[in-house]
């Protein structure tokens, strides 16, 4: 596709969006068998899964730590998820993106009960349309929920960009490629930020603004996910009341 | 962040000066250590600069040559920006392939340069689709003294300022200034114990929870922005932190980097 004449006219975005508002999300807790918890989270055009696996023992066991759990977040695109075929494997972006995920969601799990032992979480993203890293934290988050692990609470994460001067909460990828500023956040829902990156181009005061953007928008992602895995377990309850 | 291991004692002694408001080498919170930029300091390379930001030292040499483009982007040139923390820098620094502190550096240097549109790639297209001009931007850490994001950038921008391109070597014509259009200033600030200090030494920078390092251009606004490590920070915190930098930003470029 190439650059569109405008992607907003009216307040009314390209995909028929308003400004504020974010694509639709689809989560459905425990979709894989083997892993210990997993999610597979639909943004958009993202599609990306979450597996956690954990608390384990630790391989290679020189990356144990004596005092507390070690974290390991993998961030992988498979080769089919994008336009032109991404060689496999990791690369200096995935391995940036795996760091800063990572960070974002150590503060929230309770490393220090599970000492000398590794808690993995594994992201997969089947189908890229901006904002995978994102989807990702939101993805892992409810993996890690849905593992067990204890946690301090959930971290929700989206994104703020500017397309034709305007804020908008939530890029697509036309908008992505042709916007002006991308500003992903990640947030404990007590407004703690947990991770912040940002390229492009914003003044002091579109930034300030984009960032209490950003805050709606992971309150509303924060919902959807305890309602994802409150309607799980809820359910399950029942069954076993129902026997 | 920092796997550089630092004694109980020496961690206490800081977070008991914070709480003072003080700091170890007796600077303020929003103050920087004592920063110098030589620049041509590498003949053989198109363009150099030496950074020395309190006891942290990088080389940052460019080179220039002419190369394929990438198919998305025929009629633009190309910049890559490498960071290697070698063995030499610290006792930490293992050698062997980058691993995610390098690799994270070196991409929010990247960052800056590119997204504050500081390079004029369409100016770097020698024929469209066929040839451009590649930069390449590599950083050298020669002595870790903490804050390497900020001194590697200030490097790479300064680099970038004397850099040419070699066109007469390649019988392209006559040498040009890699052509340049704004001037991208880092600036990092780490949170220790909820107060917010600009420019850690290493000591700082290893007990800190969070980094924060803000790139703004000369018109004041923002260009790039990356957290590191795991501590939270404040909505607050993090709008402080950008006031500051584009305020910072703004005496550093005026006094050392000028186009």
């Amino acid at each position: 596709m190439s650059k569109p004449e405008k992607l907003i006219e009216n307040g009314i975005r390209l995909d028929g969006r308003k400004p504020d508002e974010l694509r639709p999300i689809k989560i459905e807790v425990g979709v894989l068998n083997r892993a210990d918890g997993s999610c597979y989270f639909e943004f958009g055009g993202n599609k990306v899964i979450a597996a956690v696996y954990g608390p384990r023992e630790v391989h290679p066991r020189h990356q144990q730590k004596s005092n507390s759990a070690v974290v390991r977040y993998r961030y992988n695109m498979a080769s089919f998820s994008v336009e032109d075929r991404k060689r496999p494997g990791p690369d200096r972006r995935s391995i940036e993106v795996s760091k800063v995920s990572r960070e974002a969601l150590e503060p929230v799990i309770f490393q220090e009960y599970f000492p000398r032992s590794a808690i993995d979480i594994y992201v997969e993203v089947l189908q890229a349309d901006a904002g995978t890293r994102t989807a990702g934290i939101n993805a892992a988050s409810i993996a890690l929920a849905d593992a067990g692990i204890p946690m301090k609470c959930l971290v929700s994460a989206c994104a703020v960009g500017k397309i034709d001067g305007t804020l908008v909460l939530d890029l697509n990828k036309d908008e992505d490629n042709y916007g002006q500023a991308d500003l992903p956040v990640a947030m404990t829902p007590d407004g703690n930020i947990t991770l912040i990156q940002m390229d492009g181009n914003l003044t002091k005061d579109e930034f300030k603004e984009g960032l209490e953007m950003a805050k709606t928008g992971c309150m509303a992602i924060h919902e959807m996910q305890k309602a994802a895995l409150m309607e799980k377990y809820s359910s399950q309850i029942e069954g076993e009341n129902n026997e | 962040m920092s796997n550089e291991i630092i004694a109980e004692l020496r961690k206490d002694y800081i977070c008991n000066l914070m709480i003072k408001g003080e700091r170890e080498d007796g600077r303020t919170f929003d103050q920087h250590r004592e920063l110098t930029i030589e620049t041509n300091v590498i003949n053989k390379a198109e363009g150099s600069a030496r950074v020395k930001l309190g006891n942290t030292q990088v080389v940052v040499g460019v080179k220039c040559q002419p190369g394929t483009p990438f198919p998305d982007t025929p009629d633009q040139g190309v910049i890559i920006t490498n960071l290697e923390l070698i063995p030499l820098a610290s006792p930490v620094f293992e050698s062997g392939p980058p691993r995610e502190d390098a690799i994270e550096l070196a991409r929010v240097v990247d960052r800056g340069i590119r997204e504050s549109q500081s390079v004029d790639l369409s100016k770097l297209c020698i024929t469209p689709g066929e040839k451009v001009w590649m930069v390449f931007i590599d950083v050298h850490v020669l002595d870790d003294g903490g804050n390497i994001m900020d001194a590697a950038s200030l490097g790479a921008v300064a680099a970038l300022l004397t850099a040419k391109l070699p066109a007469n070597r390649y019988d392209l014509g006559e040498d040009s200034p890699v052509p340049m259009r704004n001037v991208p200033v880092s600036v990092t600030a780490v949170e220790i114990g909820g107060s917010i200090m600009l420019d850690p030494s290493l000591d700082e920078e290893s007990i800190a929870g969070t980094k924060l390092t803000v790139t703004s251009n000369q018109e004041g606004e923002v260009s790039a922005m990356q957290k590191s490590g795991i501590h939270p920070l404040t909505t607050e915190q993090i709008n402080y932190i950008v006031d500051i930098a584009i305020e910072k930003g703004k005496e550093i470029r005026e006094k050392f980097l000028v186009i």
